[in-house]
């Protein structure tokens, strides 16, 4: 019983270390600025105000960003779906030769890091002409090797004998991958998606050097510039923190057992 | 298209079926994994393998992006040898490493030994410590660059009413890091847990109960049979942070910028600088190939030395 009961004291400990910070980003984010950097000020901002959320848009098109952010995200999740499902169907239900070799390739593609070759990256997009531009931003997230890997996994736990089935009734490969067992990998999907998203909309290091101008900026990157132009005003950058991590929040309460999924099946495939 | 229709069809289906795989089957088969396959492959080679490659070749070259590029041979690697900034990044990151490793494995697998109970409410404390890790560098790095700020910040507010005078934190060359390092920790907490609890509970109870009955105590339970079972699940979180942290960039990029003075550049940094700063990108890409040889040659080492102390069953 005692034990269980220090198991809690120390779990709580660790949860207010945890949420605390976060619960003192939306504090701040609602203290007026007179009340801002008073080391005797009240912990609870009195009065609460909104004003640093009006003014997230005055240096910044910071809703701009927001929407960018939105917009790349939700384009980013959804070709990696398609680049990613097609190639593990390819790899899961097709025996063509070679087929070992290339998924060699995708499995070593994992271990390069974007920070390896964000030089030549660059150099390629300017070359295309799409150094600042949404396609500059999009095309190097448009393919995951994790995500092959993922839903070929899934792919590779459905019976052979769903597809027979399918071609002696004359479907063809795309109806058996898109009727067929498209929809019997949709938790797998699921969980890849979240994370998709997640990754896209967290991303940092490419939309920093690809994005140029305000006009392609993503919410990551217009908050690094935000807390530099308002080097004070804190109360302004984590209003612009906490709208940044809302929707990832919202993400996380409603798909929670996806995102604990796709962290354990990293885990377990060690 | 279901599987009974199957099974009522004359079994004379099956042989005629199996006879196929002819010359003419194979290749529509190719055909297929080409076409499924190209969406990715088109991409991975464009934007992954094309650029790896062009690392290595970028990397001769003496190129400022705007005139041509000379090729130099190993010019830039033997410059990068000599260069103190380098050396200096390379060891801030290591710095890093150094209090980042240990702090985010001890801390992530106590909480996962706390969790690992099936107890009421143990799905919100999961969530609880998830929280930091689902967010984005960025705001993470904000968030603690404003909870460390020297003057007003609430940690130091906190030490204050202790009677304790916080440090300069991020201001303070000496602390830089360590402010860097804290902020990281906390945020990885959650993932190394998770990994580690889902090891956890692929143990099985009756090994502990049967261990518990022989007279272990608890202490004796994870040194003899937790933590040797867990080692797989610890090994894959060790090469995976070890990896993730020598790129490290985002969190000193926001926090200190890599100040002050230089006390925190990281070596990513200095690749970002070369290239889009000082437009030296045949020396940046020199640099990006070191610092990948050197996680292979520390993922390889350790892939190495887990036959000492991973147990697989």
């Amino acid at each position: 019983m005692s034990r269980t009961i220090l198991r809690y004291a120390a779990l709580t400990i660790g949860a207010i270390a945890m949420v605390g910070p976060f619960v003192w980003m939306v504090l701040t984010s609602v203290t007026g600025d007179t009340q801002l950097g008073r080391v005797d000020a009240p912990l609870l901002p009195d009065p609460a105000t909104v004003d640093p959320y009006a003014r997230l848009g005055d240096a910044f098109p910071f809703w701009r960003f927001a929407a960018n952010s939105i917009g790349v995200a939700v384009a980013s999740t959804l070709l990696q779906l398609f680049t990613s499902a097609t190639a593990a169907y390819a790899f899961s239900r097709l025996r063509f030769r070679g087929s070992n070799l290339v998924f060699l390739l995708y499995l070593a593609t994992m271990m390069i890091p974007m920070q390896v070759i964000i030089v030549p990256l660059f150099i390629e997009m300017r070359y295309l002409g799409l150094v600042d531009s949404y396609a500059g931003l999009l095309l190097p997230t448009v393919v995951s090797s994790f995500g092959v890997f993922m839903l070929r996994q899934a792919f590779m736990a459905l019976p052979k004998e769903l597809d027979e089935a399918a071609y002696v009734d004359g479907a063809g490969h795309v109806r058996v991958f898109a009727q067929v067992l498209l929809p019997l990998v949709a938790p797998a999907l699921a969980t890849f998606a979240v994370f998709a998203f997640m990754s896209s909309w967290n991303a940092f290091l490419w939309p920093l050097v690809i994005a140029q101008t305000e006009a392609h900026m993503t919410l990551p990157v217009g908050l690094s510039l935000l807390q530099g132009r308002y080097s004070t005003a804190w109360n302004v950058v984590m209003a612009g923190s906490t709208v940044s991590v809302l929707p990832i929040l919202a993400l996380y309460v409603f798909a929670q057992r996806y995102v604990v999924r796709g962290i354990t099946f990293t885990g377990i495939k060690s | 298209m279901s599987a009974t229709q199957v099974a009522t069809r004359p079994p004379v289906a099956k042989p005629a079926a199996r006879r196929r795989p002819g010359r003419a089957r194979r290749w529509r088969t190719a055909g297929a994994a080409a076409a499924f396959l190209s969406p990715s492959l088109v991409m991975l080679l464009a934007f992954w393998i094309g650029p790896m490659v062009g690392t290595l070749w970028v990397s001769l070259q003496d190129w400022n992006l705007i005139g041509t590029a000379e090729f130099v041979g190993f010019d830039n690697y033997t410059e990068l040898a000599g260069d103190a900034g380098f050396r200096a990044a390379l060891g801030h990151t290591l710095l890093y490493l150094a209090g980042y490793l240990p702090l985010v494995l001890i801390l992530g697998l106590a909480v996962a030994l706390l969790l690992d109970a099936k107890l009421p409410a143990m799905t919100l404390y999961r969530a609880t410590f998830f929280l930091p890790v689902i967010s984005s560098w960025v705001a993470v790095s904000l968030l603690w660059k404003w909870l460390l700020n020297p003057a007003d910040g609430l940690v130091n507010r906190a030490l204050g009413w202790v009677g304790v005078s916080g440090p300069g934190w991020w201001t303070d060359p000496q602390w830089a890091m360590p402010s860097v390092v804290l902020a990281s920790a906390w945020k990885d907490v959650g993932f190394v847990a998770v990994i580690l609890l889902a090891g956890l509970q692929a143990i099985p109870r009756d090994l502990l109960e049967a261990a518990a009955l022989d007279g272990a105590g608890a202490w004796r339970k994870l040194r003899s049979i937790t933590l040797p079972m867990l080692s797989p699940s610890l090994f894959f979180v060790t090469v995976i942070s070890l990896i993730n942290g020598f790129q490290v960039f985002d969190q000193v990029w926001v926090m200190t910028e890599g100040g002050p003075g230089g006390a925190s550049t990281v070596v990513v940094q200095q690749i970002v600088e070369y290239a889009f700063s000082y437009g030296r990108v045949g020396y940046a890409s020199a640099m990006s190939i070191v610092l990948f040889l050197v996680i292979l040659a520390v993922t390889a080492v350790q892939l190495r030395l887990q036959r000492r102390w991973v147990h697989y069953e």
